[in-house]
């Protein structure tokens, strides 16, 4: 098991590294000079000579590999650079936004288990009734709808029902629970609507694939209890595959985030990357993209081990 | 000929669903090419004397901030959203399929070195890689319409097609016919197209099918945050930015209508794709 | 009826100081939206409101503009002050009790320590406002109470500079030790002790005890929430926050009407605050100043703003200077210059001839705008008229890094841009409209004797009368060359819980930020 593990983390390795060259690369060509563009934005002037130094203090006029290696290196000792725009480390500004944005991450989870698992399996078992159809209505509209509308149409429905909207700032749970559930059940609603769709889903077809297995209809041919059945057997097989997009989905959930964030003014990172492009501050966007693909890495590793722990025979692959 | 119509009897007959999204992709289709003819107003006419109106006798949908015609600028943000969904989902699922199609073909270190590539790819969130390339080219416009968009969003499209199609094109490799093409000394490129090309069409036109839905969205999230489409093009993501979300308690059709429009082409995409997919390949039937 | 409540508002809120009989009570905390992060906490290096918004309340200025009497000057820190007869020197008395928020005395070393940062940086300081002071000679302090100013030539604008809300106040122990120290750190004498800033969220401020005013100020503190515009409609709705001070739309202003009624405080005016556009003469055919006059012609000011002015800030018409400000021009006068005539047609016509002339007749071209909201209307509005004299214009709307970057490279053929500045002066309004060879917070690069000419006489000008003249001269030169023209003027809109008392209504939303006067009806 163990060696199983260190493969998957070994090959981990150089995709990540492959996303750091690409990203820096692609970051390094970009045209215009966001030094210059900064001081002209805070005070209406880029002199030169000022431009220059702040290069220089930056460590810009070093040759590309040499910066690189100084990201490579500082990334692991967790210093992850400065922030061209609001020159504060980096570290720092996702230090501040992350908590909200992985809450409500965490809240789009389990929303999406908690309602699709349940609805997927009930929507397998009674293949094509009127509960059937109804859910794969939802789901198929849970993929098409966007969330930054879905949101958008949530405002909207609250100020109009209930003159009410979510609070503006954020508290952390424990100081607040019902403020901050106030604020960040909305935003989980509309980007967990998206994941639980994927997710039922997944559910959905993998329940009816299981449901079609020999074993399955023998099992049945033998009289055993539909509800055994589908709890000790069906279930425990179909969930591999749901287990896979809930693990992937996760890591994708900030793309849902990029633009949930700017409807419901949230402070977290799916915000601070738009903005991060709006100004082309490379090292932040750096820095948020190798974050989301250590996360995508880490859910993808989560997922492998889950599917050593519950098929063996992928471990002697 | 015939053919052409008697395999489409037979997909009428097998998917009822697929017919439904058919009709409605043939009607956003319809509105593309013939918006000129379709749409009552020009999309772009400003009339501020009947800005902010209400749906109504003259304006179906209502008119914006502009008073300019809802209904019409959708009919014409279909044109928006179908050109650029199709071109991206075009060049993307053609780059992706012919990476995966070479990938499985040639296998050994060609087939390491891509997979290795796709991988990197895919750790991107769609919208992440989309938002990097946007912020790299700047504006690129050829005949108006903007390059650089259609490529953000082809590019997160490739490697997943390249995935799909280098599995499809993974199975057909085992085939007896393939074996028999080597062993007659065809050469390499006559054996992909000739042979493996074919068998992966069917998946290569889910993909491409599934992936201007993607694109569509992905559109209209990238012109609501300000880096598609810009003023005064229509566009359904444009739409409901900017000055509409000023609007949004006064005006509410200005918002509702363009997010039905995204919402409802995005449905019949993927309905489509699924109809299609489970006419193609009856063993994946769900 | 929505008219009517938005009128008597406005009474109420140009007549606040004298209706407000109340006597103010101390406490609360002012809870207010700010739209946009500090970039810096430097307010000599800074630029944008969003850092006087905040730092304003924790620093003092030499003079200031008088609370509910714009635009009055008195003193801030100075007590009292004599002008030489010649107006080259201006000797200032500051109060006697001023400290710093830990106690530390407050000197006249200060004052000169950070005006002679303004006026000479030391190396790696961006001193934006370098220039206002290219007319003081030196700066001495014989007493610790006591500042001269020493001028080299008469400057017209001395004293608005004194009053300027960037000339912020620092320590000179504290400047002496680290030059670049108010960049990260705030050290002041204002009302308000600074208590944090979470980037990206919000500011913290407490009333500071030892304040030199008496009495002074009444909140215990505040609270600057960074949110944006739709954010900060709802959160006033939802009455979060007391306040916003820079402006609304005149449709969120609606709508909170609608929805609080007289739980709104609405008070308007104009606003300090113009959109214009300028050509790039280093491209042709923008070096011919027939095709720029003819572009400039083709606009309907008049009628833009009207229509504008409903679905946008965008509401006033006025010339180089603020419609209703001292030195503005008055509608008379604006009609006789080019682009302000109210004869659209016979401007249409004008400007067709003007480009087949100059053999541009099918003119395709550019316009570089932001992809933010006033901005896009604007750019929406220029493109149709100019679709009406047959010149087809590509909209091209980036994001701030590259916006900047274009003005900064010349990347354009025509730039929309907007300009704001905190008094009615013509020396800081009328830089916008000068050549960014001399002046970096311009746009357009041009060579134009004539117009630096007029700029530099009115800085120098003895008098109002004379001044004023040299103003207008200097408005029809900028409309008749057409390198730089005014669009429209923005017009403010605050809106505020009716708790919010003792602030005042100016043009720009720079000034009466320190909050000092400003106290909270209890609820």
């Amino acid at each position: 098991m163990l060696k199983y593990i260190g493969t998957r983390f070994a090959l981990m390795l150089p995709a990540l590294f492959g996303v750091a060259v690409l990203t820096f690369v692609m970051l390094r060509i970009l045209p215009g000079d966001v030094v210059a563009a900064r001081m002209l934005a805070e005070t209406g002037q880029a002199p030169p000579a000022l431009v220059a130094q702040e290069r220089e203090r930056l460590g810009l006029n070093k040759p590309l590999p040499a910066q690189f290696l100084d990201w490579m290196v500082g990334m692991v000792k967790g210093d992850f650079g400065v922030s061209m725009w609001t020159n504060r480390p980096i570290s720092e500004e996702i230090g501040i936004r992350l908590g909200l944005s992985l809450q409500v991450a965490v809240m789009a989870t389990l929303i999406a288990v908690l309602v699709a698992i349940p609805l997927g399996t009930l929507s397998a078992l009674f293949r094509n009734s009127l509960l059937d159809y109804f859910v794969r209505l939802i789901t198929i509209a849970g993929l098409a709808v966007p969330s930054f509308w879905l949101g958008m149409l949530m405002i909207l429905g609250l100020l109009t029902l209930f003159r009410w909207s979510p609070p503006v700032t954020y508290t952390p749970f424990l100081t607040d629970p019902v403020g901050n559930m106030a604020q960040l059940i909305w935003p989980a609603l509309a980007v967990g609507y998206r994941y639980a769709a994927v997710v039922a889903r997944m559910v959905r077809s993998s329940v009816i694939e299981v449901l079609r297995e020999d074993y399955i209809r023998t099992a049945r041919a033998k009289g055993v209890f539909e509800r055994l059945v589908i709890s000790r057997h069906a279930l425990r097989n179909a969930l591999l595959p749901a287990i896979t997009v809930i693990g992937l989905e996760f890591a994708f959930l900030i793309g849902g985030l990029v633009v949930t964030e700017q409807v419901f003014n949230l402070n977290g990172i799916g915000r601070l990357f738009v903005e991060a492009v709006a100004r082309h501050d490379f090292t932040m966007i750096q820095a948020l993209v190798m974050l989301t693909a250590v996360l995508f890495a880490i859910a993808n590793l989560a997922v492998d081990i889950c599917y050593g722990i519950f098929d063996p025979r992928l471990r002697t692959k | 000929m015939r053919r052409a119509v008697s395999l489409f009897v037979d997909f009428v007959r097998s998917q009822p669903l697929g017919i439904v999204s058919l009709v409605a992709v043939l009607v956003m289709v319809g509105c593309a090419i013939f918006a000129e003819q379709v749409a009552a107003f020009d999309p772009e006419a400003i009339d501020f004397a009947a800005m902010l109106s209400a749906p109504g006798a003259e304006h179906p949908l209502g008119t914006d901030a502009f008073g300019r015609d809802i209904l019409s600028r959708l009919i014409y943000g279909a044109r928006t959203a179908l050109a650029i969904g199709v071109l991206s989902s075009f060049i993307g699922c053609t780059l992706g399929g012919a990476i995966g199609l070479a990938s499985a073909f040639f296998g050994g270190k060609v087939d390491l070195v891509a997979q290795r590539l796709i991988d990197m790819l895919l750790s991107f969130p769609i919208i992440v890689l989309a938002l990097v390339v946007v912020a790299l080219g700047g504006k690129f416009i050829i005949a108006g319409i903007d390059v650089n968009l259609i490529l953000a969003i082809a590019v997160p499209t490739v490697p997943r097609a390249a995935r799909v199609i280098r599995a499809a094109a993974l199975s057909v490799r085992e085939m007896p016919y393939v074996d028999a093409a080597r062993a007659a000394g065809y050469s390499d490129w006559r054996i992909i197209l000739r042979h493996m090309a074919p068998n992966v069409t069917a998946p290569y036109l889910i993909l491409f099918t599934a992936y201007i839905a993607q694109a569509i969205l992905l559109e209209a999230s990238l012109s609501f945050l300000g880096l598609g489409v810009a003023e005064p093009k229509p566009a359904w993501g444009l739409m409901l930015s900017g000055t509409s979300a000023n609007f949004y308690q006064e005006a509410p059709w200005m918002i509702l209508f363009p997010g039905l429009a995204i919402s409802l082409a995005v449905f019949a995409f993927n309905l489509f794709g699924d109809a299609l997919r489970d006419w193609l390949d009856p063993k994946l039937k769900t | 009826m929505k008219r009517l409540l938005g009128l008597l508002m406005l009474a109420l809120g140009f007549a606040a100081p004298g209706a407000q009989a109340q006597t103010p009570v101390r406490g609360g905390i002012l809870t207010f939206a700010v739209a946009a992060e500090p970039p810096t906490y430097d307010c000599h290096q800074a630029n944008t409101f969003a850092v006087l918004q905040r730092v304003s309340a924790h620093y003092s200025t030499l003079l200031k503009f008088e609370d509910g009497k714009y635009p009055n000057i008195v003193g801030d820190v100075a007590a009292s002050w004599i002008i030489s007869p010649d107006q080259l020197t201006y000797t200032f008395k500051l109060h006697p009790n001023i400290t710093f928020h830990d106690g530390t005395p407050f000197t006249s070393e200060d004052v000169k320590a950070s005006f002679d940062r303004v006026k000479s940086p030391p190396q790696g300081v961006n001193s934006v406002r370098q220039g206002s002071l290219v007319k003081v000679d030196r700066i001495e302090t014989p007493d610790k109470l006591t500042v001269v100013f020493h001028m080299k030539e008469v400057d017209a604008s001395i004293m608005n500079t004194f009053a300027s809300p960037w000339n912020c106040l620092f320590s000179a122990a504290k400047l002496k030790a680290d030059p670049k120290f108010p960049e990260r750190n705030i050290y002041g004498t204002g009302p308000f002790k600074f208590v944090e800033h979470v980037a990206g969220s919000h500011w913290v401020g407490a009333r500071y005890d030892g304040y030199f005013k008496p009495g002074l100020p009444y909140l215990d503190g505040f609270r600057a929430i960074t949110m944006g515009a739709a954010a900060t409609v709802n959160a006033l709705e939802g009455k979060q926050v007391l306040a916003e001070f820079r402006g609304l739309a005149p449709n969120e202003r609606d709508r909170l009407t609608k929805a609080l009624g007289d739980q709104a405080r609405v008070q308007e005016g104009s606003w300090n605050l113009h959109m214009d556009i300028s050509f790039n003469p280093q491209r042709k055919p923008f070096d011919d100043p027939r095709v720029r006059r003819a572009l400039s012609l083709a606009i309907d000011r008049w009628a833009g703003a009207k229509a504008l002015g409903r679905i946008s800030p965008l509401h006033d018409v006025g010339g180089v200077m603020r419609p209703g400000g001292e030195f503005a021009a008055t509608e008379a006068e604006l009609e006789t210059m080019p682009g302000f005539g109210r004869d659209m047609a016979k401007n249409r016509e004008e400007a067709r001839r003007l480009l087949k002339e100059a053999g541009q007749e099918n003119l395709t071209l550019t316009l570089t705008n932001r992809n933010i909201p006033p901005y896009v209307a604007i750019g929406v509005y220029v493109i149709d008229q100019w679709r009406q004299i047959g010149v087809k214009a590509e909209h091209q709307q980036v994001e701030l890094a590259t916006w900047y970057n274009t003005l900064n490279n010349a990347n354009f053929d025509i730039m929309m841009d907007s300009y704001t500045d905190h008094s009615d002066d013509p020396t800081t309004g009328l830089v916008k409209f000068l050549s960014q060879t001399k002046y970096p917070v311009s746009s357009s690069r041009f060579d134009d004797p004539e117009l630096d000419k007029l700029y530099m006489a009115q800085w120098a000008a003895p008098d109002a009368t004379s001044r004023r003249k040299l103003v207008r001269d200097f408005e029809r030169r900028t409309m008749e060359q057409a390198y730089v023209v005014p669009l429209v003027w923005w017009y403010r809109i605050i809106v505020t819980s009716p708790r919010v008392n003792g602030w005042t209504m100016s043009p720009s939303h720079m000034i009466y930020q320190d909050l000092a006067t400003v106290w909270l009806t209890p609820q």
